[in-house]
């Protein structure tokens, strides 16, 4: 089919699995935030790439343009993206209190404290 | 005037209502506005549904904005009976959180804990009114991103992990909502849910609707904590503040049930969900492992609130089974057991936390001789349990009966055997606690500190609830009316 | 009174009795007179309806639907008739031993053990005047829970290990087996009420008759239907007054019950023996019958001796069932009765036996006869019903039994009812006979200080035991209000 023209969407699904990985495969914390942050990228390149119209331009109101691409998954994106951050804020408020806590961010280690006590 | 605003002022009340609490600063005023709060909650919630009982379906138009584009508010028995669940344990718990919050959070945390709960009251709410999909989305991230906060909140340094390990995998399941919203606006160009249901069926073919259809499975899967998708769960209700661990767990997987039922039904229909896609073939196997071992689990556990957290997987299997059977019957019985779920769980994690209170922790073996101790508690907690198991006079016999009547149906006797032999664990983790509260003496301990019963504006709820399980089981004829008429509604035809 | 109203006061009499004794819990006089009022009252209502019902009047009380189709329903018909008489009347009877036996023992939690008790009963009258299979099953399982604080009276840890065995037995076998045989009955037949003549015919043939019996008799796990009978000896830790309750007002009662309910007014005679479906259930009752008295030949200890005989005792009344035909049935309904007035005396000599002399194996009940006659000539009295001989009543119930068998023409099973009669004597009979006629026993044994004068038991123990003993005497001389009220169920 029209593979190289997909191109948007091979990087959604490498973005995806890169970031879904991270997640579990990483001990880390940090790291797990981070895995879930490309995680979430995908997203919304995926989003963004379904709202291109061909031959549209940017969805601003312009003097000469006829063609637009669709303004609504932009703003269902600019919606994700906000609670993407307030996921990765809260997500790194628990790591610091979890440090506090525990004195690491590492998830083996953290176990071991749990199984300790 | 009002009445015409129900939609809209059930989800503002609590969502302005939340920032106000966070500027009261002081514990006991953001508890009182908490409080009026969700009251007021319950109050639209239960004119809600009357309406919709009376007149059928409502439709409220955000902002004035028609449907497709704007954001659609649509009513019908399905989720006004999920909204009267959801408010009513809300309403349930404020009062009861007073005392236990005061003793299990630390006093500067007060007002952000309000904050938070009617948050998450708000987010839960707005996922079952909502009728657009991505507006699903967005209330599902308040309820989760709030009830993390609610559970770091907990006194154990274990509630942290706990949160952040329900964080990555709810966000995770949340974003796969996310994807297959995407995926379904991609194929039809609209976002609202009955728009979807006509504009999908000539799609059916498409790989993108099946990839959808699998990304949303999985995503509210991971939110219901559906086996083996669970493993978020018991961590995070064992080491939650005690109100915390109730109100989620009588409140937000039922919504993540909610959201499966109108997505399978209401977007995708009976056919395509059972004919082309087969779901049964996935959603029966599944629910009934879950019933057979979280059960088996949950008799094993030291500490009752992880039982009873592994007990409400378990419960989570029942009403996936319901939808596998995706008959009138079968939904009926998934429906109603919602309600009823919620009911008894609430009510046994409110006993547990009044135990929590005085004794401070939630092991098995701290409970000796509390029977004598606090007899009001642990009765509460023995008829709680004996919903659990199914015993007549409950609405836990009322759910086991409706679904191995549709189980029967089928004719599939072995799920019907598997239904009756949860109730038969359920009988071995109940007793255990019932054992080392009645049969064990109580431990010589502080006779500065005597233990006494909890303080009435925790009793009060906690059998409110669990007077609700007893009421219920023997008067079905609102819970059942409902539930019959929400189930044919969504699989065609009534409303 | 009406008898919609004598129905509801049935239920509504024990259970305001309960919440009395519960406020009434400081003040013991009080509290046992407000049981003895309660038992008094609930029998008289009771009585009220049975001109009624021999009449031929079946009374119904339709109460809220709680499930679609499925209303909680009542309706006296003879059998239920029969089983509220024989709760309510020895309710009363077993209070009274009740007072004497928990103040000489000097137990504690009485006002526990009474509120229970009146729930107890509350439940079996609902038992007893169910209409249809989903109240009887609500009642049912309220009857189990209700006991079970009874069973673990003494709270110690051979007292939680009976429980656990008693509950568990008995939920495994309601939920696991009865609710499953009732919702397939509900699902086949649209229906759940009491039919006479049934309301499977014509829904369902052959084998599935069969699996459908056999859900139910072992689901019915009160009838202590071998194998699932281990909870009726490991039910012993209670007190004798409990036991009492278990073995003859209510709870094995109410097992046999639904046994003879179901069969009459679920599968139907006819049915039933048109599809030879009974035969099985008559061999494992016969089984049952035999096994449990030859186990109870080998049991020392008095009480568990006599559970045993009443697991064998109430094979008997599934065996009526079994043989499905008009006299068989009748048969093993007068049996409820009869052994009823019969096994309570046997518990009450036990428990006086206790009480006053502090034994329970049989080995040392030698010469106690003569120091304590009138319990000893009562546990005659008691034995010899069980026994089936006459004067008294325990003839009746196997005599019809024997007539059933023979109208069924199953002479095997006469013969079974012959050879289990002899086994009765043989592990009845010696307790009264080396009671009186054996040697004494030396009572400075074993560190005593000294000879213990043992006297008779408590005066209300007595006074039970010889309305008990008296009853047996009566029913063999009057048996024909039994008969009649029973006669409708097979013709």
């Amino acid at each position: 089919m029209d593979a190289p023209g997909l191109y948007n969407y091979w990087i959604v699904i490498v973005l995806m699995m890169t970031g879904f990985y991270v997640v579990v495969s990483r001990g880390n914390l940090v790291k797990k935030i981070v895995g879930l942050n490309i995680f979430q990228t995908s997203v919304f390149i995926l989003y963004i790439s379904m709202g291109k119209v061909s031959g549209g331009t940017a969805p601003i109101l312009a003097e000469g343009f006829e063609t637009y691409s669709n303004p609504l998954p932009h703003v269902l994106i600019l919606t994700a993206i906000v609670v993407g951050v307030a996921t990765t804020a809260l997500g790194c408020a628990l790591v610091v209190r979890i440090k506090e806590a525990y004195g690491t961010v590492e998830e083996d280690e953290i176990q071991l404290q749990d199984e300790a006590s | 005037m009002i009445a015409a605003h129900l939609p809209a002022l059930q989800i503002v009340v609590p969502l302005v209502s939340a920032p106000l609490c966070l500027l009261l600063r002081r514990g006991g005023l953001a508890w009182a506005l908490a409080l009026i709060a969700s009251w007021a909650a319950l109050a639209c919630a239960v004119l809600l549904l009357q309406q919709v009982i009376a007149t059928g379906p409502i439709s409220y138009h955000l902002g004035g904005w028609a449907p497709p584009w704007g954001i659609e508010y649509r009513i019908d028995a399905v989720n006004g009976f999920v909204l009267v669940i959801v408010a009513a344990i809300g309403a349930a718990v404020m009062p009861y959180a007073r005392e236990s919050v005061a003793r299990e959070v630390p006093e500067e945390q007060h007002a952000t804990f309000y904050t938070a709960l009617l948050l998450c009251l708000t987010g839960l709410l707005g996922v079952t009114i909502t009728g657009d999909a991505f507006n699903l989305f967005v209330f599902l991230e308040i309820s989760s991103l709030s009830s993390y906060v609610l559970i770091a909140l907990g006194r154990d340094r274990r509630a942290l992990t706990a949160a952040f390990q329900y964080l990555v995998m709810g966000t995770i399941g949340a974003t796969f909502i996310v994807i297959g919203v995407g995926l379904l606006y991609m194929v039809t160009g609209t976002l609202n849910m009955l728009d979807l249901a006509e504009r999908l069926p000539p799609m059916a073919e498409s790989r993108t609707v099946v990839a959808a259809f699998a990304f949303l499975t999985v995503g509210a899967g991971l939110k219901l904590a559906l086996f083996p998708l669970h493993f978020w769960l018991p961590n995070a209700y064992a080491y939650a503040p005690s109100v915390v661990t109730a109100f989620l767990a009588a409140t937000a997987t039922k919504v993540s049930v909610y959201i499966l039922l109108r997505f399978f039904f209401t977007v995708f229909g009976t056919t395509y969900s059972f004919e082309l896609v087969t779901l049964e073939n996935l959603l029966i196997p599944l629910g009934v492992i879950a019933i057979l071992v979280c059960s088996t689990v949950a008799i094993f556990q030291t500490n009752v609130k992880r039982m009873l957290a592994y007990s409400s997987i378990a419960q989570v299997g029942y009403m996936v089974l319901g939808i596998g059977f995706a008959s009138t019957a079968g939904l009926t019985a998934t429906i109603v057991h919602l309600f009823n779920h919620a009911m008894t769980k609430g009510g046994l994690f409110l006993a547990l936390g009044c135990v929590v209170l005085r004794l401070g922790s939630a092991q098995l073996e701290s409970l000796e001789g509390l029977g004598r101790r606090m007899p009001l508690t642990m009765f509460a907690f023995v008829l709680g349990g004996l919903s659990l198991i199914g015993v007549p006079l409950t609405v836990g016999f009322i759910s086991k009966w409706v679904l191995v009547q549709a189980a029967l149906e089928r004719g599939n006797w072995f799920v019907a055997a598997v239904i009756l032999l949860g109730s038969l664990l359920a009988i071995v983790y109940i007793w255990r606690v019932v054992e080392v509260a009645y049969f064990r003496p109580a431990p010589e301990g502080d006779a500065a500190a005597p233990i006494a019963e909890a303080p009435l504006s925790m009793l009060i709820p906690t059998w409110v609830l669990i007077g609700a399980t007893i009421y219920f089981g023997i008067d079905t004829s609102l819970t059942l009316g409902v539930a019959e008429r929400a189930a044919q509604h969504l699989l065609g035809g009534g409303a | 009174m009406n008898p919609q109203t004598a129905i509801l006061l049935s239920l509504g009499i024990p259970l305001s009795g309960a919440l009395l004794i519960a406020l009434f819990g400081r003040q013991p006089n009080l509290r046992e007179g407000v049981t003895l009022t309660t038992a008094a009252l609930l029998f008289g209502t009771v009585i009220t309806l049975v001109p009624g019902v021999m009449d031929g009047a079946r009374p119904t009380v339709t109460l809220i639907e709680m499930l679609p189709g499925l209303p909680l329903r009542f309706e006296v018909e003879p059998l239920g008739m029969m089983f509220a008489l024989v709760a309510s009347g020895l309710w009363i009877v077993n209070s009274i031993y009740s007072i004497g036996y928990m103040r000489a023992n000097k137990e504690a939690h009485q006002t526990r053990f009474y509120v229970c008790f009146a729930i107890a009963l509350a439940s079996t009258l609902g038992i007893a005047f169910a209409g249809n299979m989903l109240t009887l099953f609500v009642f049912y399982e309220a009857l189990t829970l209700s006991t079970y604080p009874l069973v673990t009276h003494k709270g110690d840890a051979a007292a939680k290990q009976g429980g656990r065995t008693y509950l568990g037995i008995l939920l495994f076998t309601s939920i696991g087996l009865q609710l499953l045989a009732i919702l397939w009955t509900w699902q086949v037949a649209g229906t759940l009420d009491f039919i006479p003549g049934g309301i499977l015919a014509g829904k369902v043939s052959g084998p599935v008759v069969g699996v459908l019996l056999l859900l139910y008799m072992y689901g019915i796990g009160k009838a202590a239907l071998m194998p699932f009978h281990r909870w009726l000896p490991a039910a012993m830790v209670a007190p004798t007054p409990v036991s009492a309750l278990l073995h003859a007002v209510a709870v094995v009662k109410a097992g046999v019950f639904t046994v003879m309910k179901v069969v009459v007014y679920i599968f139907g005679i006819d049915l039933l023996a048109e599809s030879g479906q009974n035969l099985w259930l008559m061999y494992l009752a016969a089984a049952s019958l035999l096994i449990a008295s030859l186990v109870a030949l080998t049991k020392d200890n008095l009480k568990a001796r006599l559970a045993y005989s009443t697991v064998s005792q109430l094979a008997y009344v599934v065996l009526g069932a079994a043989l499905a035909t008009s006299w068989g049935v009748i048969g093993g309904s007068m049996h409820i009765a009869m052994h009823a007035m019969g096994k309570i005396t046997l518990f009450f000599c036990a428990g006086a036996i206790y009480t006053a002399a502090h034994k329970t194996e049989v080995s040392e009940l030698s010469g106690l006869g003569r120091v304590m006659p009138f319990t000893f000539g009562a546990f005659l009295i008691g034995a010899l019903s069980i026994i089936g001989l006459p004067p008294f009543g325990g003839l009746w119930g196997k005599w019809y039994l024997a007539l059933g068998a023979l109208e069924a023409g199953q002479i095997a099973m006469v013969a079974v009812l012959m050879i289990s009669s002899l086994l009765n004597i043989a592990y009845l009979m010696p307790i009264p006979i080396k009671g009186f006629f054996g040697k004494s026993p030396d009572h400075t044994e074993g560190g005593n200080p000294g000879p213990v004068a043992i006297k008779e038991a408590p005066l209300p123990c007595l006074i039970a035991i010889g309305i008990t003993a008296f009853g047996c005497l009566v029913l063999f001389f009057f048996p024909d209000p039994l008969y009649r009220l029973l006669r409708p169920l097979g013709f």
